[in-house]
């Protein structure tokens, strides 16, 4: 079977595991619950896994995908029940499907997020809310700016205990922005501490992606 | 995770590995547990959690109801400073709860160089880092692994050390401290019951004077303690427990692979070896047995290699039968199966070429030495024409690369040893030019010395060490006659924490002083070379009124009382005197199932004899 997503989550511990490590973890799952992934072929078999949009270390996803295809019929139905015992502390498979799509069709996703010790809920509103916000990010030959505001559809921001609350919905491919990006703009005024959560993924015209 | 934690967790480099929740960790109620054990590994998670022997101890005490088995790792540097600063405290992956909520502190030592960690981990855990220090029953600090055959050095900072193998005594000691907590025993009555356990040293129970030139005078026992420790073994090494559901890691460690070890002890007597004569008798699994481990093992964890462990695991003798069931199952999984350092003696080339299906690695070979001579001084009983022969089926079989590993600083070492070295990895050369199978590809040999450190409880453990200028003048010597030889890298191990680690591994209680300044002069994760630092020991030795030199580079009179004399392994002393004098006279003692030589390891057997 070709062509096949996993959505899963990855919250509580799990964050802090990499995008390579969480590679290999699956490769591992899928080898424990018996459900038999598809190898390349060569000197150096590798499984043919591909998760769609890296995630960040320390942020969390309600919304995370994976592409695979497997040697055998299977139910999909079933394979996150046969999937999930397998897991390690913070990982849920929740769907498993034939891809309606590619990948690349993920272009939005809405986050939620806490950033604490920095400025209140007023000014992030203000400052995600001009019309040119230029970040600093590394690209593939040295550090280049981008304007970053055009890829912020949504930043809502109120104020909790020691910071504020975000809601935002970012472009996530081509170009991509970050939570860390945005904290990056904020330059001194970037909060000491934020995390935040993968909500859902959208594609260029707002319909969930699938 | 709190914010705290949180934030601190981002700013550290692989952050998975402080955070536990890996597939098969072991989570227990708090309400069901009465006794919480902290197992702790005085090195980083990645070194720590490709530990067999962690593994193993893992789940045999978490098969206890009532008591919880956690793991500790050192953090690396970035994460133990940023723990100061904050003052958080060490914690255990499972629960994240401090080590202060622990009712036992155990360390597993297989290194010399990983005991400024161990204080280091004490005290990042805020326990009291000396043993009169810890007054209750809570907090007991014990420690477990290769390095107790002498843990003198380490003495005042133990409770209760571990003897031999772990998997019975560990349990033992466990359920006398459940009783010694429910029965409200002071520290001074467990520790004197449980230095009634066979396997177990309790330091504080042995007095130990020294002579006027700082040599030890006396080892006394008091309070009932045996006058000699006796290593404890499992007899039954083929039922004995293997950890068929390990902690599979969610980020990448060391040895990220199935372990599967085939046997215990070895039959080969290299007479410089420690862990061949320490782990004696040789007890096996049978394949039957071992297929069974490794295919659950495989299929709980999910892992895409198994290695087949031992001291000598070309020795083990169902190796075929073994090779064979495993890649049946391995091959159409492409789970690929790997063998340690092989012998050159009885190398075969057809499980080679059985092996390498799946994946091809490089082979290693350690002749240890490079003539005749010393190789029969130090019975590594392997010659020229084994070792160019396999050389010759490997490359045949299309390998075009070797490594060889060698010592340099051996009892008895001249020049033209050394040498020895150079000239051999030129006929291995020749060998490739003559025999390989597809010359465009080029070959890479490749030779690394080390420098040689007499070990307790071996016939070399009265020898001195070389200085660390010989050391260097024989890797120029070495340098120089292998220059010419384009296709031959050489790399050599500094000498400067062989020695200390010499220095460590023949120290007697003092040393403790020692340890403990070098700590408090930043000393941690010292066998990493980032952490290393000589000078740091150079200072502390003298600071403490020690030398370092009496430890290292003085040869030991024969009748000089040894400061591990009452730590019995069950190797003669007799025996070990016996090889000495054999490896002076260049005589070769063959291996266990040649010819007993009677070494006294069949002892602990209730048979009394060991079937090799």
């Amino acid at each position: 079977m070709d062509k096949l997503r996993l959505r899963f989550s990855k919250t509580g511990r799990a964050v802090y595991i990499s995008h390579l490590d969480l590679m290999r973890t699956m490769q591992r799952v899928f080898s424990r619950a018996g459900v038999p992934l598809k190898y390349s072929e060569g000197f150096n078999p590798h499984a043919k896994i591909s998760l769609i949009l890296p995630l960040s270390v320390g942020t969390a996803s309600l919304c995370e995908y994976m592409d695979f295809a497997l040697t055998e019929d299977r139910d999909l139905a079933a394979l996150p029940a046969a999937l999930n015992p397998y897991m390690p502390e913070g990982i849920e498979a929740l769907e498993a499907y034939e891809a309606p799509g590619k990948g690349a069709e993920l272009r939005w996703l809405r986050l939620a997020g806490v950033m604490k010790g920095g400025r209140d809920a007023a000014f992030y509103r203000d400052f995600f809310a001009r019309s040119s916000i230029p970040a600093e990010h590394r690209a593939k030959r040295g550090m280049r700016t981008d304007d970053i505001a055009p890829s912020i559809k949504m930043a809502r921001f109120t104020d909790i205990d020691g910071g504020a609350e975000a809601e935002l919905i970012l472009h996530a491919q081509e170009p991509t922005v970050s939570p860390e990006l945005m904290m990056t703009a904020l330059g001194e005024d970037a909060p000491a501490y934020f995390r935040f959560t993968r909500l859902e993924a959208y594609r260029e015209d707002m319909t969930p992606f699938r | 995770m709190n914010e705290k934690i949180d934030a601190l967790l981002r700013q550290v480099q692989r952050p998975a590995r402080y955070v536990g929740g890996e597939y098969n960790q072991v989570v227990k109620d708090k309400a069901d547990v009465d006794v919480r054990f902290a197992f702790c590994f005085p090195d980083t998670y990645e070194i720590g959690m490709s530990n067999l022997g962690m593994k193993i101890l893992y789940g045999v005490l978490n098969d206890m109801p009532g008591v919880w088995c956690e793991r500790v790792f050192a953090p690396w540097g970035d994460m133990a400073d940023r723990l100061r600063q904050e003052h958080i405290p060490l914690w255990a992956l499972e629960s994240g709860d401090p080590l202060e909520d622990f009712d036992i502190i155990a360390f597993s030592l297989g290194y010399e160089m990983a005991y400024t960690t161990v204080l280091d981990m004490l005290d990042m855990g805020h326990i009291p880092l000396r043993a009169k220090d810890r007054p209750g029953l809570e907090h007991l600090v014990m420690a477990g692994g290769g390095c107790i055959c002498n843990i003198e050095p380490m003495a005042d900072f133990f409770d209760l050390c571990f003897l031999g193998e772990g998997e019975d005594v560990d349990r033992e000691a466990v359920e006398l401290y459940r009783r010694a907590k429910a029965e409200g025993w002071t520290k001074e009555r467990y520790l004197r019951e449980a230095a009634r356990i066979e396997g177990v040293y309790v330091p504080s129970l042995y007095d130990i004077s020294y002579n006027a030139g700082g040599t030890v005078a006396a080892i006394t026992p008091k309070d009932g303690a045996p006058a000699k420790v006796r290593k404890r073994i499992v007899e039954d090494f083929d039922g004995c427990y293997y950890p068929t559901r390990p902690v599979v890691p969610s980020t990448e460690i060391v040895h990220d692979r199935v372990s599967l070890e085939v046997f215990r002890g070895c039959i080969r007597g290299c007479r410089f070896c420690q862990a061949g004569h320490t782990n004696r008798p040789v007890r096996s699994r049978s394949p039957e047995t071992l297929l069974r481990l490794g295919k659950e093992t495989l299929e709980n964890a999910g892992y895409q290699e198994l290695n087949l462990s031992s001291l000598s695991t070309s020795d083990y003798r169902g190796l075929s039968e073994l090779c064979d069931g495993l890649l049946d199952y391995c091959r159409p999984r492409g789970i690929s199966l790997s063998l340690p350092s092989l012998r050159a003696d009885n190398f075969s080339m057809d499980i080679m070429q059985r092996v390498q299906q799946v994946r091809k690695s490089g082979l290693t070979f350690a002749p240890e030495a490079g003539t005749q001579r010393l190789r029969d001084v130090i019975n590594k009983n392997v010659t020229e024409e084994d070792l160019l022969n396999s050389c010759r089926i490997a490359f045949e079989g299309g390998w075009n690369n070797v490594k060889l590993y060698f010592m340099l600083g051996l009892p008895t070492e001249t020049d033209e040893d050394v040498l020895g070295i150079a000239e051999l990895a030129k006929k291995v050369f020749w060998t490739w030019k003559q025999h390989a199978a597809n010359k465009s590809r080029g070959v890479r040999i490749t030779v690394s010395t080390s420098e040689f450190i007499p070990k307790p409880h071996t016939p070399f453990q009265w020898e001195a060490q070389i200085s660390r200028e010989e050391y260097l003048r024989r890797v120029d010597l070495l340098t120089d006659a292998l220059s010419r030889t384009k296709s031959v890298t050489y790399n050599w191990h500094d000498a400067e924490m062989s020695l200390v680690e010499a220095a460590l591994a023949r120290g007697d209680r003092r040393v403790g002083a020692v340890i403990e300044d070098v700590w408090r002069r930043g000393g941690r994760l010292e066998s990493w070379s980032e952490y290393f630092r000589l000078d740091r020991w150079l200072e502390a030795f003298p600071a403490c009124g020690l030398d370092i030199d009496f430890y290292g580079t003085r040869e030991r009179p024969v009748d000089e009382l040894l400061p591990w004399e009452h730590m019995d392994c069950a190797v003669s002393r007799r025996h070990l005197e016996r090889e000495r004098e054999r490896a002076y006279e260049g005589v070769l003692t063959p291996d266990c199932r040649a010819g007993c030589a009677g070494c006294g390891a069949a002892s602990l057997l209730k048979e009394g004899v060991c079937r090799g």
